[in-house]
């Protein structure tokens, strides 16, 4: 019997298969393939330019696969796009209005593109849009932006929804509302896919992370298995002044192979291994040696940041 | 089998389209209302047709300008086209040309609204703001002593040339918005209808050009004018200037349909 092919059942809202992007010489997604679960929220996380926007904006229907394939809610998002679209709300990074248009009678519009939208008052109180309702867009803080782009993507009670970047440029309490908000529809039974790059994000919202770098899937997990890794602890040492030339090399020549040690910028670094008394006393000694003044040597449970830097050896947010 | 976890939560989902009359509505009616908010979109709408008609009749004695069946009489047709046009050409591409830029054509192409159903919005839209225009501008010759009489046959011409230019114009003004960035459609769109206003036989007859008379006559300013005054001062069906406006849907809609980006 051959392999079946990728199709979304009654467990996968989404489902992307090799998919490859290229923008003339730029390989946007390299082969990426990953799954999202229904009723979930689901993070794709990775730095500006991973491929996070391609990747949605493919399962949207914007973009044609060049390789590979996607299905969503068991659709394909080219052949079968009139069938999709109101079965799935998608929330851009930028724009979506006219300029001139007033925020609420711009949800209202996309509402009566819909056969069952929510109530506007209620959602426009969720999201606190009531000081802005009759703004014009152009006028509207970023923020304000947001969180109408947000409105416009739940009002059609969709059974998915793409979000993109939801929190950027949002003043903490507008992010609350947005992630109760986003927490409270999956509650309700929608599924949510959401691209973000910061990691306090997706360690609070999601159920599953996808990391993402340079078009390529390099992790996938709960935020719990993706922090908690091999068992192993991490330590970060930051110093006073610039590390000697070498350092990275001599420490790891120090600690030896149970230890790995990453440069995170030229004061402060990374050890993960068994976080035990020899190796801090081996860090310790080091530092003496070297003539090199800890300012902190933290030690603690890996965070998504640690992983994302043991992964790809760079920071996720420069 | 996976079932929602509660299926009457607020936001439970519920998904489906509008049916597509009422989108469609929806979307003419917002369209509309964006167009008659936008100062600039309604001077050139009403104002400067309103200008050309009055100012032309006013000053055509001084001027020395003089048309056989009378000034009003060969000017009231010609600024009706110059409305459509207007309408139809430059605010349509002007409109959707920003449209694209603020990611408006891109969200709506996410939204249960097709494409075809956008595009009947959009002429939707158009065919209020004429019907406006026609209204103004007719009441403003009125008021200056034009009294057609066209006939049946001169008014159902008279709506097949306002019906077939708005096609013309509307698939070269989307032609336009959907090629260039918003700003370059900006300044094309007002330069080609300064240019057509001046020399494109649309307020004046393209008899008063001379030689170039076959030329602007085969332009969709030309065809629209002269498809105008042919229907509203000798009540006639003007066949060749229909012809000539339905080769310009072709040509516009071809042209639209190959290069337009939605982003």
């Amino acid at each position: 019997m051959p392999f079946p092919g990728p199709r979304a059942d009654d467990e996968h809202a989404v489902v992307v298969d090799d998919l490859t992007m290229r923008y003339g010489e730029t390989l946007a997604v390299d082969g990426l393939s990953l799954e999202v679960a229904r009723h979930s929220i689901t993070a794709v996380l990775g730095p500006n330019g991973a491929g996070k926007t391609t990747t949605l904006e493919t399962c949207e229907g914007y973009r044609r696969p060049q390789k590979g394939s996607v299905r969503v809610l068991g659709l394909d998002p080219q052949s079968q796009r009139r069938e999709l679209l109101p079965r799935i709300g998608v929330m851009l990074q930028h724009g979506g209005a006219w300029s001139g248009v007033r925020a609420v009678e711009m949800l209202r519009h996309v509402a009566s593109l819909h056969a069952h939208p929510l109530d506007i008052d209620m959602l426009v109180g969720r999201l606190g849009l009531e000081s802005c309702g009759r703004t014009p867009y152009r006028r509207l803080s970023g923020g304000q932006q947001q969180r109408l782009a947000l409105a416009m993507a739940v009002v059609g009670r969709p059974e998915l929804v793409f979000v993109d970047e939801p929190t950027a440029g949002m003043d903490p309490q507008a992010r609350r509302a947005t992630w109760e908000l986003l927490e409270e529809l999956r509650a309700d039974g929608v599924t949510i896919v959401l691209t973000t790059h910061y990691m306090d994000e997706a360690e609070r919202l999601a159920d599953q992370i996808h990391v993402i770098d340079q078009g390529r899937l390099i992790a996938s997990g709960s935020p719990f298995e993706l922090t908690r890794g091999t068992g192993n602890s991490t330590i970060r040492l930051v110093v006073t002044e610039p590390f000697p030339p070498g350092a990275p090399v001599s420490l790891q020549q120090a600690l030896g192979p149970t230890t790995e040690v990453h440069p995170v910028n030229d004061q402060s670094l990374l050890i993960s291994g068994p976080a035990d008394a020899s190796t801090l006393a081996t860090v310790s000694a080091w530092c003496e040696k070297h003539g090199v003044l800890p300012e902190s040597l933290s030690l603690g449970q890996r965070t998504l940041e640690d992983v994302f830097l043991q992964l790809t050896g760079r920071e996720l947010t420069p | 089998m996976t079932t929602s976890p509660t299926g009457t939560g607020t936001f439970a989902p519920r998904p489906g389209a509008a049916p597509l009359p009422a989108q469609v509505l929806a979307q003419t009616r917002m369209e509309t209302k964006l167009l008659l908010r936008n100062g600039e979109q309604l001077l050139l709408a009403l104002v400067i047709p309103v200008i050309v008609l009055v100012g032309g009749v006013l000053a055509a004695g001084r001027i020395g300008l003089d048309f056989p069946e009378g000034v009003l009489e060969t000017l009231a047709p010609g600024v009706l086209a110059l409305a459509v046009m207007s309408t139809s050409f430059t605010s349509l591409a002007i409109a959707t040309g920003f449209e694209r830029r603020y990611g408006v054509l891109k969200r709506l192409g996410a939204s249960p609204l097709p494409r075809s159903g956008l595009l009947m919005g959009k002429v939707g839209s158009l065919l209020v703001v004429e019907a406006l225009q026609i209204l103004v501008i007719g009441a403003t010759a009125a008021l200056l002593g034009w009294s057609p009489s066209p006939g049946v046959t001169g008014v159902l011409a008279g709506g097949a040339v306002v019906l077939l230019g708005t096609a013309a114009f509307a698939s070269l003004g989307l032609f336009l918005a959907g090629a260039l960035r918003a700003e370059a459609t900006l300044a094309a769109a007002n330069l080609v209808y300064l240019l057509l206003m001046a020399g494109g036989a649309v307020v004046i007859p393209a008899s008063s050009y001379g030689a170039l008379e076959p030329l602007v006559a085969a332009l969709p300013s030309g065809a629209l004018g002269n498809g105008m005054r042919a229907a509203l001062m000798d009540g006639t069906f003007p066949v060749v200037p229909l012809l000539v406006l339905a080769a310009w849907t072709a040509v516009g809609t071809a042209l639209t349909s190959r290069t337009f980006k939605w982003e």
